[in-house]
């Protein structure tokens, strides 16, 4: 339980946020895709996004770590400007190589896995540690099999991700991740691609990762999951925040029309 | 409800097989008979033809032949070698968001592919009528001096052929899940990074049969290159017939190299295909050898059924 919190815990005690939002806004050409968004994540805090598909929690969540730039407002992790640096009132763009380092700490798992499909699940976990941070093989590949294992995995090493569940892929997609040790992981609708019977078995990597204290954002469609493990819950639409609080609250009492609307439809 | 599926007794034995008669297929035995008749009837004319075919054995392994055969082997694999090389290069500036590099890429595509490979091995020979020194700074030579016809034979190919190969190159890019480029940006992975562990390798699998087929190509066009003095193996068979008058003979002694080096690495490209096919395929299919032990095993299974137990 405790071994993968090594190297993510993070003081509680100093009371930034790990992620700020201040009015980002995203517009690809004519669409505007989000409207102002404004929030705060908490260390240590699994934060849940729900909303109608279309309503901008996927391309608010890639923003988090770059995938897409955003058009104004600001964004910081930890403290930091995502994408810029801020020298008086003006901003720069970040070089390739300081994105890429300022996304080392961020972790992302995708609705489509997207694993390498040319390594074997232990490969794939090594790779980007590796690579990038310019470890030894020999202790990526034992962080390897130690997350393998941890996500229940230890068995599959050696199978590339075409002889593998959905739900096997999906979990070897969370190690990944994991090898990098990030201080904050983003679930990108990590069970919509999943069989109803394989979804249980992520859910429940998710759940052990939030015990142990993961700074989570999650965007999902499972308001279960969202109820019992999220500390807290935006419900967007059409690009803005349309309430937000704790979960049980939120999915119970629902103080907007739209709100109640959508979760008539999804509960 | 439960009990509905319990209705098959556990110990029920497997259904008898069905033995059918196959359909018969009349038509493959009509057109295997037209076949053979029409492959008699030109073995026959060509057996009759007024050609010295006793001479061919001798002069296959000839030493003239045999260096030209050799020539035309390193020339082609050094020309695709430059050619793969500067053709990764030119795909990826080809992709560049730099419109400069793009845009460079596209008239060295457009001008390489637009102009005979005959026209440019002659401009390589001829570099001296523009450059009449090579002067570069630690190094300074007469052109004529540098351009040897084998300097001018791979300039020639290789440069030629990257221009083909950037086209396959980028088609094999693009053919990649961008999923994949996001997933490894999310890891921290630079541009290159990713280009080079997880972009390439995928890309393999849709760059290797085109490039295969470039090659063998490549093996074929290299007879342009006698014009540049360049001695390989259909200048070789030449030299020979000019004095030996044996000149069809000849050219069915350089046909039986090209089509030996063609054999060779058309199984290259298979197992080249098959190393890329990796984690595409739950099981890859066996390879025609491993096929042939498999069926001598089941056949010595067969002469001693103990053999498999």
């Amino acid at each position: 339980m405790t071994a993968l919190s090594k190297g993510t815990d993070l003081d509680k005690g100093t009371g930034r946020p790990m992620v700020k939002a201040e009015g980002v806004h995203k517009s690809f050409g004519p669409a505007h895709i989000l409207k102002g968004i404004d929030l705060e994540v908490n260390p240590r805090e699994v934060f849940c996004l729900i909303g109608p598909s279309g309503s901008g929690k996927s391309t608010f969540l890639r923003c988090i770590n770059h995938l897409e730039k955003i058009s104004a407002g600001r964004l910081y992790v930890d403290g930091g400007l995502v994408g810029y640096r801020q020298k008086g009132d003006k901003l720069y763009e970040l070089k390739e190589k300081e994105v890429a380092a300022q996304r080392r700490d961020i972790g992302m798992v995708f609705q489509r896995f997207n694993l390498f499909p040319h390594m074997t699940a232990l490969e794939n976990v090594m790779e980007a540690p590796v690579l990038v941070k310019r470890e030894t093989k020999a202790i990526a590949r034992e962080r390897a099999a130690r997350l393998l294992d941890r996500v229940g995995l230890g068995d599959r090493k050696g199978h590339y991700p075409a002889q593998l569940s959905g739900g096997q892929q999906q979990r070897v997609a969370i190690a990944r991740a994991l090898a990098m040790e990030p201080k904050l992981m983003l679930f990108d609708e990590p069970t919509s691609a999943l069989d109803p019977e394989l979804v249980g078995e992520v859910l429940d990597v998710m759940r052990d990762l939030a015990e142990d204290g993961m700074t989570m954002i999650v965007v999902t469609h499972e308001m279960g999951f969202a109820r019992e493990v999220g500390d807290s819950l935006v419900f967007m639409d059409d690009g803005v925040v349309v309430e937000s609080g704790h979960p049980r609250e939120v999915l119970t009492n629902p103080r907007h029309d739209r709100t109640k609307s959508f979760l008539s439809k999804v509960l | 409800m439960t009990d509905t599926v319990d209705k098959v007794p556990a110990s029920a034995l497997p259904p008898e097989q069905i033995k059918a008669i196959p359909v018969r297929h009349y038509g493959r035995w009509v057109a295997a008979v037209v076949v053979v008749a029409i492959l008699v009837l030109i073995g026959i004319a060509f057996s009759n033809a007024n050609i010295n075919y006793d001479v061919i054995p001798d002069y296959l392994t000839a030493d003239t032949i045999l260096s030209g055969a050799w020539a035309t082997l390193y020339i082609s694999v050094l020309s695709m070698a430059l050619g793969l090389v500067l053709g990764v290069v030119l795909a990826v500036m080809r992709m560049s968001s730099n419109p400069v590099t793009s845009t460079v890429s596209w008239f060295y595509i457009w001008f390489f592919r637009g102009t005979p490979v005959l026209v440019q091995l002659l401009l390589w020979y001829n570099i001296a009528l523009v450059f009449p020194v090579l002067n570069l700074g630690f190094y300074k030579d007469e052109m004529n001096q540098v351009m040897t016809p084998f300097l001018t034979a791979l300039l020639g190919l290789g440069l030629n052929e990257a221009a083909y190969m950037a086209e396959i190159v980028r088609a094999g890019i693009q053919s990649v899940d961008e999923g994949q480029t996001e997933a490894s940006h999310a890891l921290g992975m630079t541009r290159g990074q990713t280009l080079r562990r997880v972009v390439l390798p995928q890309a393999m699998r849709v760059i290797v049969p085109p490039s295969g087929n470039e090659f063998i190509n490549m093996l074929k066009t290299s007879s342009l290159v006698y014009t540049v003095q360049f001695t390989e193996l259909i200048k070789a068979a030449q030299d020979i017939s000019s004095t030996s008058l044996a000149v069809v003979e000849m050219y069915f002694v350089a046909s039986i190299w090209y089509l030996l080096l063609t054999s060779i690495f058309s199984i290259g490209q298979y197992y080249l295909e098959r190393r890329y096919a990796r984690g595409s395929t739950r099981n890859l299919p066996p390879t025609p050898l491993q096929r042939l032990k498999a069926n001598v095993r089941l056949f010595a299974s067969f002469r001693r059924p103990e053999a498999v137990r």
